[in-house]
């Protein structure tokens, strides 16, 4: 049993956090507060079922999920928001030519993911369809387990992993898509956009 | 363990999640295998771009209300009405 008074001690220091999943997750900072601050009433709420000593942060980021879930899912899905295609591995690192440099000795595709714009990714991450978003935002961005992101999402470990292999080869491709468009890849060698994957 | 294996289980390995001896595997090709080795460094390079890229910080009258809901402020001391003095 935790103890209610120290709530605050333990759990304001992940409200930056929690808020930049937020905006990720609804995509637009009014709902992202309201959804924090929920989240944080919940969690002040239920903090006497809260186990002490065990993983605060997963436990946090749970109820903010399910909140997003149950309150902001029933908004209809963006028209943005499209399934596309899979890519194929290491995406992006082909596509910057990676492969051929490596044997040349450059690193020019380090040079293009430094000079990514913060919007850019932000704008790629929040592009994906929501299970691979929320499934890329806790692995890549906050460093949680499979186990953890499955307890989280309350999906068994197998759909954590495909939603977050899916999830991660289409950011790279957006990632592309985007660098294109802004012109941050040197020059579009066959200006397509997003290849499907072969086979 | 071959290019192909390795590139289908780097993810697994950047997320921590093989058993040692399958890590142990992987290091060794990627030590071995100078392309391989530099699509590994470019994964794990953008992983960590993109972690950087994604923080925001809590407007702080945000931080406030929720401060207030869950009764982090106590309330103002009552005033005294007499203050006391020493001379």
């Amino acid at each position: 049993m935790a103890d209610q008074a120290d709530f605050a001690e333990l759990a304001m220091p992940y409200m930056d956090a929690l808020y930049s999943a937020a905006l990720r997750m609804t995509r637009n900072p009014a709902d992202a507060e309201d959804l924090v601050q929920e989240t944080y009433l919940r969690a002040y709420r239920g903090f006497g079922g809260f186990q002490a000593g065990t993983n605060l942060k997963a436990w946090l980021y749970k109820i903010l999920t399910n909140t997003f879930i149950n309150i902001y899912r029933a908004k209809k899905r963006r028209p943005d928001e499209v399934d596309f295609d899979d890519a194929e591995d290491f995406f992006l690192f082909r596509r910057l030519g990676g492969l051929e440099a490596a044997q040349a000795g450059r690193t020019p595709e380090s040079e293009v993911l430094e000079a990514m714009p913060e919007q850019v990714v932000k704008d790629a991450i929040e592009a994906l369809p929501e299970q691979f978003r929320v499934a890329v935002l806790l692995a890549d961005v906050e460093g949680f387990s499979y186990k953890e992101i499955a307890e989280i999402t309350e999906v068994p470990i197998g759909t954590v992993m495909s939603r977050l292999h899916r999830g991660r080869k289409q950011l790279q491709a957006r990632l592309w898509d985007f660098a294109v468009e802004r012109g941050l890849v040197p020059q579009p060698p066959h200006a397509q956009p997003t290849e499907r994957a072969a086979g | 363990m071959d290019c192909e294996q390795t590139i289908r289980q780097v993810y697994f390995y950047l997320d921590g999640e093989l058993t040692s001896f399958r890590r142990w595997q992987i290091t060794r090709h990627l030590n071995r295998c100078p392309p391989c080795q530099h699509g590994y460094d470019f994964e794990l390079e953008l992983r960590q771009v993109v972690a950087r890229r994604c923080h925001d910080e809590v407007p702080e009258e945000l931080k406030q209300r929720i401060a207030e809901a869950i009764g982090l402020f106590e309330p103002r001391p009552e005033r005294r009405d007499r203050p006391t003095h020493e001379d």
